[in-house]
């Protein structure tokens, strides 16, 4: 399958807070997927392909707006943050298989003006990961919100490996670093440094405002078909050497992991490289799910970069910075650009491949990664190249 | 307890198949988990049949009550409104002898003398007339006394 699918269409909204996009989550949605269509040069009604988010909208909506009346493949991964990198290998199966032509897979929400991820738990109990397990045995408790699930594992983790608050600060720093050389990441123009990082409130310890994912207003959307469809449109296309996705066990109830640190994509990781048939020395930056510091440490050693409690020692001294070894999330990520649930490291990782990432741009940049967490830790992997 | 003055009510369990055995265990001040009749393997959460061999007999088995502290986070800020006047609030991932974890408080000790390792046992908290919570505290080390033999 290496190669045989390729992101050819990428669309996003703009990214804001205040006063919120005055959009509908669905309208949103639409945007980014109209962009990415006209990217690629195609006319909408010719998507035969839907995978929407979990949760956040229909494939009929979709395609009753957008006016997909050929519709022959239309699924959701239910994996939260981890469904669009896992898209990404379900959609290139279907193009390979013919079953489907160009699957758009959109992704987006009014993080910010709607109801806040920290909040749709008080919301909303159901959509809660483990559902009636979490009701039942951790919200009585007062965990509640992702930042306190997964600093639960960061304290562990500290205690084990000696990781340190500055090393996820480091995360933190280079993150902002990258948002202030892209205009459309919502901390761009807002520096940070690790004083000021060490200086924000706590909230959930060892989880300090600085090590949460924004919440914003915007949605981003790719475009994925065959490399022989792709030779008639418009860009560049780029090249799918695999993608893979797994789950940590068991994926619905986060404190009986065998094995804590373990997560999806510790099983994905190593099945992608060996489907891509290159190693994590070969890869030249890497988009990596950065819901909060910690799982970005957590990510990079179970993706094989390093070893497992050496994370922290990986991210400091400019690493993981542009003009370092490996530049992680060289848009800001989900913590300086915008939450658009992981969809916005597909699309930078898209741009950095295509060489179009301006001052952002990774010299040279041939083989990058984009990671996808969700959940409890499902997670997701996808390998591109030029 | 009484609700925090929030107005808003603390979330509480549904006591609904296996929750409601586990639970109704905790407000006879027992803690039991399921226990494999095949394999005597323990397990929490509850599930329909176990995971290591696949047998659907099981037990609600009695624990000791014994377990230490394997991890915890300090909720600060509450993100839920219902427990915006308990913060600083410490849910903790407690191991039992048993081998499995639960997720509860350690009721007697403020967040910043938690320790990894940390000995306790299970109180239970009457939080509802319906509902009670198992919750733990540290384990005092037992005074040395005659009948205990020491030299």
């Amino acid at each position: 399958m290496r190669d045989r699918a390729c992101i050819v269409g990428i669309g996003e909204t703009a990214y804001v807070r205040r006063p919120g996009s005055g959009m509908s989550q669905l309208g949103l949605q639409l945007q980014a997927a109209v962009r990415a269509i006209g990217d690629a040069g195609l006319d909408a009604a010719q998507i035969d392909g839907l995978m929407p988010f979990p949760n956040l909208g229909s494939a009929e909506e979709l395609a009753a707006n957008l006016g997909c009346e050929n519709l022959r493949y239309a699924a959701t991964i239910h994996m939260g943050g981890a469904a669009p990198v896992a898209s990404l290998q379900a959609a290139a199966t279907a193009v390979i298989a013919g079953i489907a032509s160009y699957v758009l897979i959109p992704a987006g929400w009014n993080g910010y003006s709607g109801a806040r991820a920290r909040q749709t738990v008080a919301v909303d109990a159901s959509s809660m990961p483990g559902g009636a397990i979490a009701r039942d045995y951790y919200l009585p408790h007062g965990l509640t919100a992702p930042p306190q699930w997964y600093s639960l594992m960061a304290r562990r983790h500290m205690h084990e490996y000696g990781t340190r608050p500055e090393q996820l600060g480091a995360i933190a720093v280079a993150m902002r670093k990258h948002a202030q050389l892209n205009p459309r990441a919502v901390m761009h123009g807002r520096p940070m440094s690790l004083d000021d990082y060490l200086a924000s409130p706590m909230l959930a310890d060892p989880y300090r405002l600085f090590d949460c994912c924004l919440e914003t207003d915007g949605a981003a959307a790719a475009l994925v078909t065959t490399p022989e469809r792709a030779r008639d449109l418009d860009k560049r296309p780029v090249y799918i050497m695999a993608a893979a996705a797994g789950q940590p066990y068991p994926a619905d109830e986060i404190t009986n992991r065998k094995d804590i640190f373990e997560t999806g994509l510790t099983i994905a990781a190593p099945e992608a490289f060996a489907r891509a048939g290159i190693g994590a020395a070969d890869v030249d930056f890497a988009e990596i799910y950065d819901c909060f510091t910690f799982e970005v440490l957590q990510q990079i050693e179970e993706t094989g970069f390093c070893k497992r409690g050496e994370g922290g020692a990986f991210v400091e001294g400019g690493r993981i910075e542009l003009g370092g070894e490996l530049p992680v999330n060289t848009h800001g990520g989900l913590l300086s650009e915008a939450h658009v649930l992981g969809m916005n490291h597909i699309v930078e990782a898209v741009r950095q491949l295509r060489g179009d990432a301006e001052e952002r741009q990774v010299e040279n940049a041939e083989i990058g990664i984009v990671t996808g967490w969700g959940d409890f830790g499902d997670g997701s992997i996808a390998i591109l190249r030029r | 307890m009484a609700d925090a003055g929030t107005g808003t009510s603390r979330p509480l369990p549904e006591l609904q198949g296996f929750s409601k055995d586990f639970y109704e265990w905790c407000k006879k001040r027992e803690l039991r988990f399921q226990r494999c009749s095949d394999c005597g393997v323990w397990c929490h959460v509850p599930r329909e049949m176990c995971a290591e061999c696949g047998s659907w007999r099981w037990e609600w088995t009695r624990s000791s009550g014994r377990g230490s502290v394997f991890t915890w986070t300090v909720v600060v800020r509450a993100m839920h409104p219902a427990f915006e006047e308990d913060v600083p609030l410490a849910p903790a991932v407690i191991e039992m002898e048993e081998g499995v974890r639960l997720l509860s408080q350690v009721e007697d000790c403020p967040p910043q003398e938690l320790e990894i390792g940390m000995p306790v046992e299970v109180v239970f908290d009457d939080v509802t007339p319906e509902i009670t919570l198992p919750k733990f505290r540290r384990v005092r080390r037992a005074r040395r006394s005659p009948e205990n033999g020491v030299s």
